[in-house]
């Protein structure tokens, strides 16, 4: 960095910054998807089929159009042609995201209960939602596979993806297993999931010729521009997708699922403006949720702790329409130094809606015994973890670009108050309450990924960054503002943030914790970069806004990657490489240790958790505020999937029996305490400012840890989850 | 259609509508006020709540036309402390539950003071705001972000 310009300001990155969309956000100001007004605006419906798999043999919609108010009825009869989309490939990521292979209303077949067969389009959301309730078809049906318990004897062998492998082995783990003095050996499941993002999937969607306006809650604004171009044949640069707010994602919305695509397809064959808020029942029935999982796991281990073998297998199921399989046995490769390890993922495929990621895929459901083990050992669980606390990444040797999990233990066990537990299982009570303490390790590997940014700093004194990325309640924008201020040496109010629009530089997806070290890397590359030209304009001591006035240039700009076709693919070409490199060289991972208190209710057995404690490592954090918030978000998700969360699949028809927030219960305000989070804030020094990603991590071992509390609370182990009463009765 | 007068932020908007269309949509579609959000149109999520003559409801689960001189209070016409203290608290990520905590919020308050009971309270009173109070009867706003522990101090500064 050069000498010339002087850091006048406080730095900013690690203080609790307010975010800078706040205000927008509180007074009803910030305008999501389906909120944009448009002259001639049409509203869309959608119809959904009623088998798993079939052909429609006939679909009337007489009835439906002769609502007042109707447009059109788009079906397979009628529908604009869809061009199908493309298969993975490495070098374009949003081959990644096509939600299924289906050519929505461009066939007769029908592949999973949900499958979109029509959409209505109307003068007012009334009619539309009116007219799709008319449209009557009928199919022929065809035999399918819809039951993942009886059908996870058939699974498969699960093939790897460009960031995890599928299965993973050292030294022989079932002949230590079968020595081993000590051992326990656990069958574990986990039921299928669903985001619940509260802003239902939307999109407004507008065509001009050929050209293209989206606006889509997406969590990937440049996949969809890319899609969209491919599926309606036109040329990508037409195609502007706009996101500048997402009311939620966790996974969700990172795919383009068939709401997006008809509403799009419906403003083609309309030539109007069309809106589409999926209903909370279509969004069950058209975008993916996480797998179920059955998972084993088998520790032997010696009289001392010391792990021999590790064994952990699991089943999860696809989409035959798509999904990429669950990295279920993941952690298990990074989490204990076991002489043996083997893991397995095998894979069923059934006649259901392709899967999707949902926050911390594979690391959140994930579940390593040892708890069971301490108990076998009569040992403490923390100690026998920290005596299996490897030196380098178990499964192949290589080292950690950071690893601080001792230290989170004992920041947490301390705040936690774990000395104060009595281990018994039972032995400890409040009034009628059986309480427990429970404890789990959190894990989720760190990434980065290309971002293309523009620096531009005005005489004014006011900066602007530009970068594409998405914001869904992450504070991006708010991070990305610190973190130029104080490469900059300016204050942070004086920076303005643009994202969310796919004409800005090209950002990656919001996922896989990634986003922010991504667009962090290059933001301070930009910044480094502007600093050099500044310091040849001005004299030492200038600030930046007085270097350019000297100069008596308005305003300067920089930008880091290019963002003409060419440009993005070599970019992308050296990032593939940059990551794989790094794959080889490192293990990069954000940990910590979540520690949580429940209470039981003996005669009920209702749950209530009562306190928490995390402490995790993550690099160095940027906002205390908004980082703080997203681990806690992660928690709170961990506590639903632990005690309530289920996607109830019936299992002769493959239909989802409860579609809605009444049936699919989420956490509310009742269940969840204080959540005290505390990070040990030491860089990473592998990662852009030492920072690592926290969106995920927070999720992955809170609900193991609730399984160990209750555990410790009643004697039960319950392997099944979620942990709901009847299972403690 | 009916034609119906709907009082909102101190407004009077004449509309002809369906008399199936919600307060909600009314809202939303009808008179572009969307800082209303629908999460689930079906009572369950709270994204929808405003305020009715001060109390709050879900507006999806009510119907336009039964709102006629009713005085509606939306995130857009709100000028309230809570407002800041959410900020300052961070008692939202993604901003999409927060107008329906907000008038939750606010109702809450004057339920809590007019002593109507709850769960968490055998007794109605008008006394302190403890958190277990502010959580069992904020229950109706779902926040998928979590952002209930942010949420829950906003609220409490503000009841101070
Ligand atoms: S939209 Fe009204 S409660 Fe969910
Ligand atoms: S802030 Fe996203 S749902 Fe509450």
């Amino acid at each position: 960095m050069t000498q010339t310009l002087p850091r006048t300001h406080e730095p900013s990155v690690g203080k609790p910054v307010d975010r800078v969309d706040g205000t927008a956000k509180t007074t009803g100001a910030a305008r999501f998807a389906a909120e944009y007004p448009y002259p001639g605006l049409a509203h869309a419906a959608l119809v959904h089929a009623t088998v798993s798999r079939g052909r429609i043999t006939a679909i009337d919609t007489t009835e439906a159009a002769a609502i007042p108010g109707v447009i059109t009825v788009l079906t397979h009869h009628n529908a604009p042609a869809l061009k199908p989309p493309r298969r993975f490939n490495p070098l374009d990521l949003s081959t990644m995201a096509s939600g299924t292979s289906v050519s929505y209303l461009n066939t007769d077949e029908v592949h999973w209960d949900g499958q979109p067969v029509a959409v209505v389009v109307a003068e007012t959301l009334t009619a539309a939602r009116e007219a799709a309730a008319l449209v009557e078809v009928s199919y022929t049906t065809f035999a399918s596979t819809v039951d993942f318990k009886a059908e996870e004897p058939n699974a498969e062998p699960q093939k790897g993806n460009l960031l995890m492998s599928g299965s993973a082995k050292k030294g022989d783990a079932e002949a230590a297993l079968a020595k081993a003095p000590v051992r326990i050996e656990a069958r574990f499941t986990t039921p299928p999931h669903h985001h619940n993002a509260i802003e239902p999937h939307a999109t407004t969607a507008m065509w001009d010729g050929d050209r293209l306006t989206v606006h889509d809650g997406t969590q990937s604004i440049d996949w969809l521009r890319s899609h969209l171009a491919l599926r309606f044949d036109v040329p990508v640069e037409g195609v502007r997708v706009l996101a500048p707010f997402v009311g939620g994602g966790f996974g969700g919305k990172a795919n383009i699922w068939p709401g997006t695509i008809l509403t799009v397809m419906a403003a083609r064959a309309t030539g109007r403006p069309v809106r589409l808020l999926l209903t909370r029942e279509d969004v069950y029935r058209t975008v993916g949720g996480r797998t179920p999982s059955t998972q084993r796991v088998a520790l032997g281990a010696r009289t001392d702790g010391t792990l021999t073998a590790l064994v952990h297998t699991s089943v999860t199921r696809t989409g035959r329409v798509g999904g990429n399989p669950e990295q279920v046995t993941s952690q298990s490769k990074h989490l204990y130094d076991a002489e043996n390890i083997l893991v397995r993922q095998n894979v069923v495929e059934l006649d259901l809606i392709s899967n999707t990621a949902m926050r911390a895929p594979g690391d959140s459901i994930g579940t390593a015994s040892i708890d069971e083990l301490a108990y076998e050992l009569g040992m403490d669980p923390i100690e026998l973890r920290m005596r299996n606390e490897p030196e380098r990444n178990p499964i192949d040797g290589r080292r950690f670009a950071n690893r601080k999990l001792r230290e989170a233990y004992r920041l947490g066990a301390e705040r936690f108050g774990w000395a104060d537990r009595t281990p018994e299982p039972g032995s400890m009570r409040d009034g009628r309450w059986l309480v427990g303490m429970g404890v789990a390790t959190a894990f989720h590997p760190a990434w980065q990924f290309l971002a293309n940014v523009t620096v531009r700093l005005s005489v004014d004194g006011s900066v602007l960054v530009r970068c594409g990325f998405q914001e869904m309640g992450m504070g991006g924008a708010t991070a990305q503002a610190q973190i130029a201020a104080d490469a900059l040496g300016v204050p942070v109010e004086s920076v303005r943030v643009e994202y969310g629009d796919s004409s800005l530089p090209l950002s990656p997806a919001a996922g896989g914790s990634m986003q922010t070290a991504s667009v962090a890397s290059s933001v301070l590359t930009a910044c480094e970069k502007l600093r050099r030209k500044l310091a040849r304009l001005g004299r030492p001591g200038d600030d930046p806004a007085a270097a350019l006035a000297r100069a008596g240039v308005p305003s300067l700009e920089v930008s880091v990657g290019s963002d003409t076709r060419i440009g993005r693919l070599t970019g992308q070409v050296r990032f593939l490489s940059k990551l794989i490199r790094d794959q080889r060289r490192w293990m990069k991972a954000a940990s910590g240790a979540q520690f949580c208190e429940v209470r039981v209710d003996p005669d009920t057995g209702e749950t209530r958790v009562s306190r928490w404690t995390a402490a995790f490592d993550v690099g160095r954090v940027i906002n205390a505020k908004t980082a703080v918030s997203q681990l806690r978000g992660g928690i709170v998700m961990g506590i639903g999937m632990a005690l309530s969360e289920e996607t109830l699949v019936d299992p002769r028809t493959g239909r989802i029996m409860n579609p809605g927030l009444g049936e699919y219960h989420v956490p509310v305000h009742a269940d969840v305490p204080p959540i005290d989070v505390a990070y040990l804030d030491e860089p990473d020094p592998t990662m852009p400012l030492g920072l690592i990603g926290v969106g995920e991590v927070g999720i992955t071992g809170a609900a193991a840890a609730i399984a160990n509390a209750i555990h410790h609370a009643t004697g039960r182990r319950i392997r099944e989850l979620p942990i709901t009463l009847d299972k403690l009765l | 259609m009916v034609e119906v007068r709907l009082r909102v932020n101190g407004t009077d908007e004449p509309l002809d509508i369906q008399p199936q269309v919600s307060l909600l949509d009314a809202l939303r579609e009808y008179l572009g006020l969307t800082g209303t959000k629908k999460g689930c149109d079906q009572g369950a999520c709270g994204a929808c709540t405003v305020l009715a003559d001060g109390e709050r409801i879900n507006s999806c689960l009510a119907l336009a036309v039964q709102y006629e001189g009713r005085e509606i209070t939306t995130i857009e016409g709100l000028d309230h402390p809570l407002q800041g203290a959410f900020v300052r608290h961070d008692g939202f990520q993604c901003g999409y539950c927060t107008s329906g905590q907000i008038c939750s919020a606010v109702g809450m308050l004057a339920e809590h003071k007019d002593g109507m009971p709850s769960a968490v309270t055998k007794q109605a009173s008008g006394g302190e705001l403890s958190a277990a109070e502010i959580r069992e009867r904020m229950s109706g706003n779902l926040c998928r972000c979590g952002a209930y522990n942010g949420i829950v101090g906003a609220i409490q500064e503000v009841a101070r």
